[in-house]
């Protein structure tokens, strides 16, 4: 967060700025100075707000000056709050680095000619998921040749023509276009590694795209199924409510669906159809599959409505925004902040569990609230 | 431009809103981006409101951007006066939006025709000039000023209360500690045998404030919001009015005096002196506290103050009044109080500052090497690095001053509470010299020789280094669980793999 060591600055616009006294290259280069004197950072990445859009400061044009002239890179991303969410701030970013990365250095070209071209991952991720997504790709022979992003700006993956991406999370479509239509990437279409279902799905189409057949990948899918099974136990049956506002909620309604649960309505900010067609249609069979309607997608949702429909529908949990949370629960409605499912390691077989940790966690708190002792404090009993 | 890694005050429209909520059925429309609206997450988080924050955004997307917002905000405002019937709406843009330069004046205007259960008021407030405070300030005032024009109150034909009464203006969402205070405020105030006439704005109907000139004194607690509202209502109504801030045990004796002389001026006559005795040195143990054995180790003990001007005051009074520590220096972030707080503190410490620089203040807190520190939530965390207990006194806040048990810093139950909060920051008596005996609290080192169980079992080194990145309060359950495994597994060499297998299989 901000209070850490802080890696995250303001340039906070005054009024010289907005009426244009001042000049955006010089504020800009105070500040960055200063940046680069405090904390020496590998990369300095701009993100242009709402604000810089309407007084159209020309951030793009300005960087490549910039940076020459400090000696830092400059990556401009124009996440704002034009944009839906607040995960695509992520994918804006992403996108503006995939546009830097460099191509390798060009060898022998015999050697180069035969080999299966590379694979590179996108979307950022803590180094544990980093590792387990890594083994288990390696298990099927697959050797991944970087990621987007890495720790380090000097560290970024290079990157050629023709080679394979695939992305690790539903938020991150402006990349994968930028990876396929500037970088001439082929881009792999897969459903995204949350849940076993979803991991199979990914690395079975990752085998398929290298002409592989994935092994071993039923029996861990199943082992996954069966170390969740204390989870699953609890969520047969139930429903829940997605408000919609972190783009996961498609592959984490077939997770839940395949875990059991109706889901009432799946709300997203912003659906883009061609990016998760893999996850829309793996959605499909899983309901198929489990004999269960498909659940109904309201892009960019109308809250006041949402709250209407919860009303009505009871459902069991409502994943929401932390602004929507308490006033629901104390309405008698369980919910489960969004933004947890974004920072929590949700990706991979193993990861699984700590979806479903969070999934649970409101139905099996609110469910043993009634064993507590308050809820009977007035009876005779307890002075007896 | 200015670079802010971090910012003591939040933009004006945090401040309009806050207004705007804390009224009993008032709705705000925000024009504005995606993302400027977490004011509604900030309030329902923090003071955990079981009511969904009355706040709307009306938002501005790229249409807006080309064509402009043509009729949304106009329909905006009349969907909510259909759904949720306030009594007053208020429409603020926020810093991006004001840029836009739409007349958001003719849009209330036009709304204003077609709605049926509510005003519509447009907050009247400079989003590049003034912070959050200010705009809180003017929006309070605005509104009053709006309901007593509409009631067309006539200052001749006022009919005070029966008995003496005062209103208390400054009960805002997401203020400090303030729910507690303005507990503890009405009941210094029924002490005195006054009565409560209105509390502003805090579940305050628009609609009650009519009453306002009714009061015979206005109260000002904290005088970054409400001064306006006391200025003009001592202009237009010739009302009286208190800033003092009644904290610490001084604070309080000089606030009740001015009460009484304000009494006796409307010719009540009101003797509040045995009753400042009374509860000084016989029910206030603060007072007391500071005589007794227990504060002699604050003797030469030094600290510094930073926070809003009227905490950073207050308290820098107390700590050098009333509990005898040398404050080195003090300070605030409010600008605007510059001359005010300088007036207020310039004898109680060594220097003053004025400043937004948090870093600065960082730095000088470094400089200084206080025994404490008492400041924001900025400061907490700055001495938490530097190793210096901090105690908290002021905004920017944190849901640790949100508590649930009666913590107010007004009154002489804050004053109590004041000296434990000072008291409890520091380091004292036999404490002191225990950690010397033993070297300090630290006995980390001797606690990690017992987090392996096994020695049989081996750690690949990229094993190790993915231990390295747990948190250390897990670690030690982590390595037992995974050598646990291993050994049922009969695995000798624990290797990444092995780590996440672990985890799968073992995970609670």
């Amino acid at each position: 967060m901000v209070f850490a060591e802080p890696r995250y600055a303001m340039a906070e616009l005054e009024e010289g700025d907005i009426s244009a006294q001042l000049n955006d290259y010089t504020e800009l280069k105070r500040l960055c100075s200063k940046i680069k004197q405090d904390r020496n950072p590998s990369v300095i990445v701009w993100i242009g707000t709402c604000t810089t859009e309407i007084i159209k400061i020309d951030l793009e044009g300005l960087a490549p000056k910039l940076e020459k002239e400090i000696g830092v890179p400059i990556v401009v991303a124009r996440a704002n709050g034009l944009d839906y969410a607040f995960t695509q701030g992520e994918d804006t970013v992403l996108a503006a680095l995939a546009q830097r990365l460099k191509n390798p250095e060009p060898q022998g070209v015999s050697a180069s000619s035969v080999e299966a071209p590379n694979l590179i991952l996108f979307g950022s991720a803590p180094s544990s998921i980093v590792n387990q997504l890594t083994l288990e790709l390696k298990k099927q022979d697959i050797t991944i040749n970087g990621w987007l992003p890495s720790p380090r700006y000097d560290e970024l993956p290079t990157i050629s023509e023709n080679d394979f991406v695939c992305g690790i999370s539903p938020y991150l479509s402006r990349t994968a276009t930028t990876l396929m239509r500037r970088r001439k990437c082929k881009l792999i279409n897969a459903p995204f590694p949350i849940g076993p279902d979803g991991t199979k799905a990914w690395i079975e189409k990752i085998c398929s795209a290298y002409n592989k057949t994935a092994v071993g990948l039923e029996e861990r899918e199943e082992v996954a199924w069966k170390n969740l099974e204390k989870y699953t136990d609890v969520l047969k049956g139930k429903s829940v409510f997605f408000m919609g506002d972190n783009l996961l909620e498609i592959a984490l309604a077939r997770f839940l669906i395949n875990c059991g649960m109706i889901v009432n309505e799946n709300g997203i900010q912003y659906l883009d159809k061609r990016y998760q067609g893999a996850e829309l249609a793996l959605l499909e069979k899983v309901c198929k599959e489990k004999v269960v309607m498909l659940p109904t997608i309201v892009e960019k949702p109308d809250n006041y409505n949402q709250l209407h429909r919860i009303n009505k529908l009871k459902p069991d949990l409502v994943i929401t925004g932390m602004a929507n949370a308490n006033p629901l629960e104390a309405r008698g409605i369980n919910t489960k902040w969004s933004v947890e499912f974004t920072f929590a390691q949700i990706h991979g077989f193993t990861n699984a569990q700590d979806i479903l940790e969070l999934v649970t966690r409101p139905l099996r708190r609110n469910g043993s609230l009634d064993k507590l002792g308050w809820t009977n404090y007035n009876t005779n009993k307890t002075f007896t | 431009m200015k670079l802010a890694y971090w910012m003591y005050n939040g933009p004006a429209h945090i401040g309009t809103l806050r207004i705007a909520s804390s009224f009993k059925n008032v709705h705000a429309v925000m024009h504005a981006p995606l993302g400027d609206d977490y004011y509604n997450v900030m309030r329902s988080m923090l003071e955990r409101k079981r009511d969904f924050t009355p706040v709307t955004t009306s938002i501005v997307d790229r249409h807006v951007l080309t064509r402009g917002s043509q009729d949304k905000v106009i329909n905006n405002i009349i969907r909510k006066d259909r759904e949720e019937s306030p009594d007053l709406i208020i429409l603020t843009p926020t810093c991006t939006s004001s840029i836009l330069q739409e007349d958001l004046q003719n849009f209330v205007k036009r709304a204003a025709i077609d709605t049926i259960h509510a005003d519509v008021l447009l907050a009247d407030v400079n989003h590049y000039r003034v912070n959050e405070f200010q705009a809180a300030d003017r929006t309070l005032n605005q509104i009053v000023q709006f309901y007593l024009k509409k009631h067309k109150i006539d200052p001749s034909q006022i009919k005070k209360t029966q008995n003496p009464s005062v209103n208390i203006i400054g009960a805002v969402d997401l203020a400090f500690h303030n729910q507690h205070d303005m507990l503890e405020l009405k009941r210094l105030i029924t002490e005195l045998g006054l009565e409560v006439n209105l509390v502003l704005p805090q579940n305050c109907a628009v609609e009650e404030l009519q009453k306002l000139p009714n009061a015979w004194i206005n109260i000002v607690p904290y005088r970054e919001i409400g001064l306006s509202v006391a200025k003009s209502l001592k202009d237009n109504f010739d009302m009286p009015f208190i800033s003092t801030t009644p904290m610490g045990i001084c604070g309080i004796a000089t606030f009740i005096n001015e009460i009484q002389e304000v009494l006796q001026n409307q010719g009540y006559d009101v003797d509040y002196k045995s009753y400042i005795d009374q509860q000084t040195r016989f029910i206030s143990q603060s007072a007391w506290f500071s005589k007794s054995i227990d504060c002699q180790n604050l003797t030469g003990k030094r600290v510094v103050v930073f926070g809003d001007a009227t905490h950073a005051a207050a308290m820098t009074k107390i700590l050098s009044q009333e509990m005898g520590i040398k404050v080195v220096w003090s300070g605030t972030y409010s600008l605007n109080e510059k001359d005010w707080f300088t007036e207020q503190v310039k004898d109680y410490c060594d220097e003053i500052l004025i400043t937004q620089d948090h870093n600065l203040v960082g730095d000088l807190i470094a400089k200084a090497e206080p025994a404490a520190i008492f400041g924001t939530q900025m400061e907490r965390h700055c001495g938490k690095r530097l190793n210096i207990p901090c105690g908290v006194i002021s905004t920017p806040v944190h849901i640790q001053n949100f508590p649930l048990s009666y913590r107010p810093f007004l009154g002489y139950e804050g004053a109590n509470q004041i000296a434990d909060l000072i008291y409890n920051s520091f380091t004292l008596g036999m404490e002191d010299h225990l950690l010397e005996i033993f070297g300090g609290h630290d006995t980390r080192e001797v606690l990690s020789h017992g987090i392996s169980v096994n020695t049989e079992t081996n750690w690949s080194k990229e094993a190790t280094k993915e231990l390295e990145k747990i948190p250390g309060f897990v670690r030690g359950k982590i390595v037992r669980n995974t050598e646990k495994f291993a050994k049922e597994n009969d695995i000798s060499l624990i290797t990444l793999e092995v780590l996440y297998s672990a985890k799968e299989a073992l995970n609670t």
